[in-house]
Formats: C-alpha cells, structure tokens, sequence
C-alpha cells in the first residue's frame, strides 16, 4: 500500500531552553524542542528534529491539595524547593524542571516577588538543568512577582509565564530585558492564542521565543477540546502561519492531580483499582494524548508517570 | 494569495520616465513598497516606449535585483526579451505569458524548464478570447496538457482566464469565475490560477472598489494568485478579509495584522 505523504510549506519553530556558559548562562545542558516539518512522529513525511520534553513540577511550598499518592515520591523534600529539585534531577533523571511560585498567591502564603526570586536564585544554584519558571497563575499578581522572578534568573534563558491576555504586557517585557522565552496561554480558544501571539510580538518580542499554552484539560475533563485545537494549530504552523508557528506547552500533572479519577482512594471506590497505580495512569494517558496532539513539553508530577511517558517518547521517536 | 505586484511597468508614466532616464531609484523605491505592501514577486514590463526594449527588460531586471530577492515576472510578448529577463533573474523566474496557441506552447514551455521558471497561460488563443467559460477552459486544458508533456510541474503552472473590462464585457466576469472553478478540476494536482486583476476596471469610475470586489469573488471561487498593485492598501485588506472567510487563515481580532507578519 501507498503512504499517502503531504509536503508541507513551512514547520514549527524551533526553541531552546536554558543557556550554558557559553550562551552567557550556567546550565550545564540545553533543551531544545520544535523544529518539526510534519505532524506528530510521522517520521515518514518530515522531520522531527528533537523529541518532545518532559518537566518536573516543583513547588515552593508543599502543595496542600496533592494526595499522599503524589506527596510520597517527594517526601522530605516537599516545602523545600532546593531539596525537591535536586530529587527530581538527582532521583528521577528530570532534564528539565517548571518551578512553580504558589506561595505568593495572596489566598496562599502571599509570598513577595523578593521571596520568589530568591527562590529562583537558590534553585539556579542548586541544580544545573534549564528552568521553566511560572508565577501562582493568578494574573495580577504574577505581574508583581514575574518581573522580579526574571531578573533573579537573567541570562540562563528560561521559560517564563505565564502571560495571559490580561498580563501580557508587563510579562513580555520582563522576558523581553532578561533574554528569556515566554509562555503565551489562551483559554481553549484558537482565536485567542493567535490574538496573544500578534500582541506579544507586536511589543518587539520575537515570535520564536514563544510557547502557546493552549490550557490542558485532563483525560475526562475536556482533553479532547484541546486537543483538537492543538491539530489545528500544528497544522496552521505546517501551512505557514507565522503567527501560530509556535511549539506548545501541556501542564498535565496540575490538571490531572486534581480529578477524583487519581484522587479518590479505593477504600472509597474499590471498582477503580488501586490508588498507587491509578493516578500516575491517568497523567500517562493523558501526557500521551497530548504527544499525539502536538505538544512539545509536558509539564508532568509523579515520577512514575514521568518514566513512562519518557520511554514512550523513545519509541515514538524511533523512527522504524 | 501569491501576489504579483503590477507596478513596474512602462504603462505608468513613471516606470517610463525613469526607464527612459535611467533613474534607478524610482524603479527600486518600486519595487521596495510594493513587497513592504506584501509582494510575494514582481511584475516586469518595459511598456511600449522603448526603443531598445532588450536593454530596458535587463536593466529593470538588473535594477530590481539589487533591492530585492523576489521573483520577476518577466511581462513580455518577445521571446528574446523573455530569455534575457529570465537568464539574469536572481531567483525564480515567471514567464508572462503563453496563450493557449501551440507554436507558443512549444517555444515558452521548455525555456519554463530551462530557466526553471513558473508560467502563466492565458486561456486565448489566435482566435481571441473565448466568450465562455467552457471554451476557455477548454484552451487551459490543451495548456495543462502540453505542460505536462514537457515535464512541467502544475505548481510551476499558472492559468490565468483572462477578465475584460467590465464596462466592455460585462457577462466576462462571470464567465472567468467559473473557469476558475473548472480549472481546479482539469488535473491532480491542479494547475494553479491566476488573474490580471485591473483589466476588470479599465476605465471604470472607481477602479479599486471594482478590483478589490472582484479580487474578493474570485478568492471564493478559488484563485490561487494575482497580479494587482499591493500599493492599493484597500484592496489588500478585501483579499486578505476574503482569504480569511474561506477558511484560509485561523481569524484573530488583528488578522489583517497576522497577515502581513507571514
């Protein structure tokens, strides 16, 4: 049987993460992601120059919502981000990690931009893996916090965010003076996120160095809605679309560790099966989903999820 | 929408002048606007003042590529003057134009080959140009086939219907849309299509609101490419508006804006 090929006219941009010694930065390794000429692993019709990535959540509190199930793995280092980190890097093999600055959401602990860069600084130091750095994902304040949190790390390249329709500009500004890529987020809205990527590159921000989010939903709770609109936009980038030539982001582990599927305990729902397995199930499932659909990192929690899906991602990355 | 700026060419007073006095900045500022207005190519016509219209056909051609990459359509009806435009082309060449007559067919398409240059047919012939649709796509046929023949891939094909002035021929216009359709059913894949938008409005009172609104319909019936002036800001936005109502581009508030970034 023929392969029924397509030859497209352009492809997705190519972006890197973190910066070594010799980029101004001191990491100790890049993450470079993007750069396909064709759809998911069809290795058969373009090229897909690196695999998707994989980052591991840490937090800089302990999370007060995660199930024991997510906390086990991290146990004697959660409250701690340093000691979270190198567990992640040291432990779990993460080449790539997304510190997440919850404390300064004000119905949390209210950090202040000064705690959070002093976090980012501490964890800089404290492993040498590129960082994605996101604020508490409450608009306003992550306009305190972020441009305080990207000069702390000026010069290593990060992926900052995340910047939305209502923040956009203090965030891409911020990224803009200390050389970091940013996270443009839109609410399950092609429309949207194309909207934010004109506005952020109409600030003289280049449009490689951004990376669409376009929100993740867990499997159950409306993965399919972004994941059709993630083909669309990996198909307008192969088309040409300059504006929605951009690799995507899915933060899996956030959705999935909140849905009763990898919560509940099986004394509750016995039907379910085990609770040690269920929950890291379901972040693989819906982290595969998403390679299927395009993304090009995952922001991922439990370890042993993390080992799955990085196996899966060499397989489809064979290309035989 | 692949856009080839009409510009250069010796009809306007301007082009002739600086043809004439050898005034390269005239023609470069030319063609610079016109791909800052979103040009993908050139056209490239020395009108009908030369007395040396080899030479006016290589330095405009000479002049332009010092500005700009783009590819040139070399606008000419003389096949000497086809050849040199094309031989100092700095990237693709697109030869304008071959009608649908086989002694044409037989000279042009192989120096398409040679040059590696894409090639506009137009669907008339010795006889003129047909009334209809069918006739014309008839001639676009005999086109597609003889390109085929001499190995010419369909990307490389432009086939351009041939509108007459509306205040003239009236019932053309329609017929052109539909051979635009037509033309998409000829082959897989199919050849490209294409129009010389502004004859529609020769002598029209407002000309480009009859280009701009005609350019719109034959954007629904298909039309891959035209050759218009870019400068025509109105213009470009209907094209770019109609595009975007065909599915052609994902819609954001500032897609006029997302356009002009590709």
């Amino acid at each position: 049987m023929e392969k029924a090929t397509e030859k497209w006219a352009s492809k997705v941009n190519e972006v890197v993460i973190g910066a070594t010694q010799k980029e101004g930065g001191t990491r100790s390794s890049l993450i470079k992601i993007g750069g396909a000429t064709t759809l998911p692993f069809l290795h058969f019709e373009g090229v897909i120059p690196n695999p998707p990535a994989i980052a591991m959540e840490v937090w800089d509190i302990e999370p007060d919502d995660w199930p024991a199930v997510l906390k086990e793995p991290f146990r004697d280092t959660l409250g701690d981000p340093v000691e979270w980190a190198k567990k992640c890097v040291d432990e779990y093999g993460a080449d790539l990690l997304c510190l997440r600055l919850a404390s300064t959401h004000p119905d949390i602990k209210n950090n202040s931009a000064q705690d959070a860069a002093a976090t980012v600084k501490k964890v800089l130091e404290a492993v040498s893996v590129p960082l994605i750095i996101i604020g508490c994902n409450q608009a306003e304040k992550d306009t305190e916090i972020i441009p305080a949190v990207s000069e702390a790390a000026r010069g290593e390249n990060c992926l900052v965010g995340i910047a939305v329709e209502a923040n956009y500009k203090t965030i891409t500004a911020a990224c803009q003076s200390d050389g970091h890529s940013i996270i443009a987020e839109s609410p399950i809205d092609i429309n949207l996120a194309k909207q934010l990527n004109i506005l952020i590159s109409d600030m003289g921000f280049s449009p490689e160095k951004i990376i669409m989010h376009p929100a993740t939903g867990a499997l159950g709770y409306g993965l399919e809605y972004t994941y059709s609109i993630m083909e669309r936009s990996r198909l307008a980038a192969l088309q040409g679309d300059k504006m929605m030539s951009m690799p995507m982001v899915n933060f899996v582990g956030q959705e999935v560790w909140r849905v009763k599927e990898a919560k509940t305990s099986e004394q509750e729902v016995p039907e379910w099966g085990p609770i040690a397995s269920r929950g890291p199930l379901w972040e693989v499932t819906t982290s595969v989903s998403y390679l299927q659909a395009g993304a090009d990192i995952l922001v991922m929690c439990h370890p042993k999820a993390v080992e799955s899906v990085r196996k899966t991602i060499v397989d489809l990355m064979k290309k035989e | 929408m692949f856009i080839i700026g009409e510009r250069i060419n010796g009809m306007f007073k301007d082009v002739a002048k600086a043809i004439k006095e050898g005034d390269k900045a005239i023609i470069q500022d030319l063609a610079r606007q016109q791909m800052e207005a979103g040009a993908d190519a050139l056209d490239v016509n020395v009108g009908p003042a030369p007395e040396e219209p080899l030479r006016a056909m290589e330095w405009l051609v000479t002049t332009i590529g010092e500005v700009t990459d783009a590819p040139l359509a070399i606008d000419t009806t003389k096949f000497e003057i086809m050849e040199s435009g094309l031989k100092l082309c700095k990237s693709k060449g697109i030869i304008n134009s071959t009608s649908g007559d086989k002694e044409k067919l037989d000279r042009l398409l192989p120096l398409a080959r040679k040059y590696n240059a894409s090639i506009i047919g137009l669907t008339m012939n010795k006889s003129g140009i047909p009334q209809d649709a069918q006739s014309r796509a008839e001639i676009a046929a005999q086109i597609v086939t003889s390109a085929q023949e001499q190995g010419l891939a369909m990307s490389d094909l432009y086939i351009d219907a041939v509108i007459l002035p509306v205040n003239v021929a009236q019932d053309h216009s329609r017929e052109v849309l539909e051979t635009i359709r037509q033309c998409k059913l000829l082959c897989d894949p199919p050849p490209r299509t294409i129009l010389g938008l502004s004859n529609v409005s020769q002598k029209t009172l407002d000309r480009s609101l009859v280009n701009r609104t005609y350019l719109a319909m034959a954007v629904a019936s298909g039309l891959d490419a035209a050759i218009v002036d870019p400068l025509d800001k109105d213009l470009m936005n209907s094209m770019i508006t109609a595009e975007l109502l065909m599915g052609k581009q994902i819609y954001c508030d500032n897609y006029l804006q997302a356009y002009r970034k590709k």
